[in-house]
């Protein structure tokens, strides 16, 4: 059993989710490897049905077992999640491992009270009195920063703003300091101004109680701002992963120059944005060799026949998976280096 | 909340006073023969007809019979409030022969109505949890056979089969409760059951695809992600938000019964208000098929009062001023 505080909290090896439609088999997540520490936030980015999502449901084992064919490995405090017993995983659930999802309007219950909902949470793995439930739901509430935090307990969902709905949905899953938060999408649905809040929250919460984040987002700004780590997804597999600091400074793989070329900045001068053209592939029938060659400025003689590996190019750079020689991707990837192009501003 | 329901009472003396005139206007502006010929015997003169017709009011207008019936309506009559006058066949009370009617009805679907919700929801939720099982697959077999299975059929085949050929279960006929106990549940047993398995099979569906839908929402997923065991998840957040459209068929199913359970009524000779109003109209006897009709239109306008209030209390998100 691994020491949390010095060695990898969690430890996702050839993650591979596949679901099996009437139409055939839906190739979700392929393959997937990546590693989270204590104190860490890990932004996960790339377009929708990219995998972001699935993989983080079938960490937290919320994905139908019945329906789904998972593969490879989720070693979490020495234990694999995608084997253990349903029973022993949702006692991690909620405890061990949160999770913050898309859309604060419906991921709230619209029948029962805010504060019910958070108590809930208390007494499904503790054994403390209703009375104590709740006042553990408005420290909670209190805590992330909801005024009156003892009357709205007593609120509907519907009574909430979305920014406070989602600040109740970190309450509920702050509940029993667990060591991982995944937030997926946490501000997609929300006001930008109530946004850059709900991150600020995260980070606090995350220096507070010293855990590990999982950040999924198609938001390149809020992954720049705080995440240590990043994972840039497509068709369920990793296109390049390394520290944030080289990803931005560096970005080594076509993909990720395009979703940095479509990104608006303020500091960048640019007189359009860039889109990548087409769409993401159907994951029914994804296409060979790189799954990106369909809709990639760079592709070349290999890229439709032979799937590039994820590997470091060269012994400094972190791991991508694309054909393209080094020397191009240093001259591509450091025209799109975000720091450069803020100083040249 | 109080203003609304004094409101939706209000507007419910309306509706109720919009179906006695459309059923009043019925009899009288299409009438299917004089209803004096029924009391005059045979080969009666025209004089012992109008005799007849000034007994039973017939002479006078149709707005002035009208009139006198809404004011025995709201005012009462010799037989106390509400007047619902009485009989053209044996000049007796309606309001009298209502409530010796009213209970064999009210049990009949008071005790059909436990069996079905019961039977109904928890067939659903079983449909549901176990989805594309066996199971399943049997149940909503089932429930297509209870829906398309027609009550006559179904009540003639229970009766042949338990009464008898088995005697398990007492025949046709209504006994009193007040009399016999067992003598009323061994009468009551198979008209509830008959009754109750076309509904239960309505509600399973229901119950089922409701329940499926929302089992599919952000919420539940929200539930299972706290950590809640898999029946907190099922019963408590997923049925709690599959009740509401429940809620309002059954209000509105019993309230329809209150004068729809001819069938029944009629297949175990219950003789309750169904039967009544049948044997009433086929023999024009429009102060007991008025009698029945507002008593019936009175259930469904309380029901779906009592639906709309009871929603406000399942869903927070509904608030009335």
């Amino acid at each position: 059993m691994t020491t949390p505080r010095e060695g990898k909290l969690l430890d996702v090896r050839g993650l591979t989710v596949r679901f099996p439609t009437s139409d055939g088999v839906v190739q979700a997540v392929s393959d997937v490897s990546f590693s989270l520490s204590r104190g860490e936030t890990l932004g996960v980015v790339g377009e929708s049905g990219s995998g972001k999502s699935v993989s983080n449901l079938a960490i937290m084992g919320l994905l139908n077992r019945q329906r789904t064919a998972i593969s490879g490995e989720v070693e979490f405090m020495g234990r694999d999640l995608l084997t253990m017993p349903q029973d022993d995983l949702r006692h991690i659930r909620g405890k061990d491992i949160a999770m913050v999802f898309q859309d604060p309007f419906a991921c709230l219950h619209p029948m029962y009270r805010v504060g019910a909902q958070i108590a809930e949470a208390v007494t499904a793995h503790q054994d403390v009195s209703h009375d104590a439930a709740w006042a553990r739901a408005v420290e909670l509430l209190d805590h992330v920063g909801i005024p009156n935090a003892k009357s709205r307990a007593r609120d509907y969902p519907h009574q909430f703003s979305g920014g406070m709905r989602q600040r109740a949905m970190i309450a509920m899953a702050l509940v029993h300091n667990p060591s991982i938060l995944i937030c997926d999408e946490p501000t997609t649905a929300l006001d930008v101004t109530v946004q850059a809040q709900i991150i600020e929250l995260i980070e606090e919460v995350k220096r507070e109680f010293d855990i590990g984040v999982i950040l999924v987002t198609h938001d390149l700004g809020v992954v720049a701002e705080t995440a240590n780590s990043v994972m840039v997804m497509y068709a369920g597999r990793i296109m390049e992963y390394g520290p944030a600091r080289q990803i931005f400074d560096q970005p080594q793989h076509p993909y990720a120059w395009g979703l940095l070329d479509s990104m608006p900045s303020i500091e960048r001068r640019l007189t359009a944005l860039v889109p990548i053209e087409g769409s993401p592939p159907s994951l029914l029938s994804p296409p060979s060799g790189c799954p990106f060659h369909t809709r990639c400025r760079f592709r070349f003689e290999p890229c439709a026949t032979e799937r590039p590996p994820l590997v470091a190019p060269v012994p400094d750079a972190h791991p991508d998976a694309c054909w393209l020689p080094w020397d191009e991707k240093l001259r591509e990837g450091s025209k799109r280096s975000v720091d450069r192009l803020g100083d040249a501003a | 909340m109080a203003f609304y329901i004094a409101r939706r009472l209000v507007w419910t003396l309306v509706v109720v006073a919009c179906v006695l005139a459309i059923t009043f206007a019925v009899f009288y502006l299409l009438p299917a023969g004089d209803p004096a010929l029924r009391f005059a015997g045979k080969s009666p003169t025209p004089a012992e007809i109008n005799q007849i017709h000034k007994r039973l009011g017939l002479d006078r207008p149709w707005y002035v019979q009208f009139g006198k019936f809404s004011k025995g309506f709201f005012i009462g009559d010799k037989y106390g409030w509400p007047g619902l006058g009485y009989t053209y066949a044996g000049q007796t009370s309606v309001k009298a022969l209502i409530i010796a009617r009213a209970p064999r009805t009210l049990l009949l679907i008071a005790g059909a109505a436990i069996l079905w919700l019961v039977l109904g929801v928890s067939v659903g939720v079983i449909s549901a949890v176990k989805r594309r099982s066996v199971v399943d697959r049997l149940a909503m077999g089932f429930a297509l056979v209870g829906i398309s299975t027609p009550v006559f059929w179904l009540g003639l085949m229970a009766l042949f089969i338990f009464w008898r050929q088995l005697g398990w279960t007492g025949g046709t006929g209504y006994v009193s409760p007040a009399d016999s106990i067992t003598g009323f549940f061994s009468h009551m047993i198979l008209p509830w059951t008959v009754l109750a398995l076309l509904y239960a099979a309505f509600y399973a569906r229901m119950t089922r695809n409701n329940l499926l839908e929302t089992l599919g929402e952000d919420y539940i997923r929200t539930a299972r992600a706290k950590g809640l065991p898999e029946r907190t998840v099922i019963f408590k957040h997923g049925l709690r938000a599959s009740l509401t459209p429940i809620v309002t068929m059954f209000g509105l199913d019993i309230a329809l019964l209150v004068g729809g359970a001819i069938i029944t009524e009629s297949v175990f000779n219950l003789q309750g208000l169904g039967y009544l109003a049948i044997n009433s109209a086929l023999q024009q006897d429009l102060p007991i098929v008025l009698g029945v009709v507002l008593l019936a239109s009175v259930a469904v306008a309380l029901a779906n009062l009592v639906v709309d209030v009871l929603y406000a209390f399942i869903d927070p998100r509904v608030r009335y001023a």
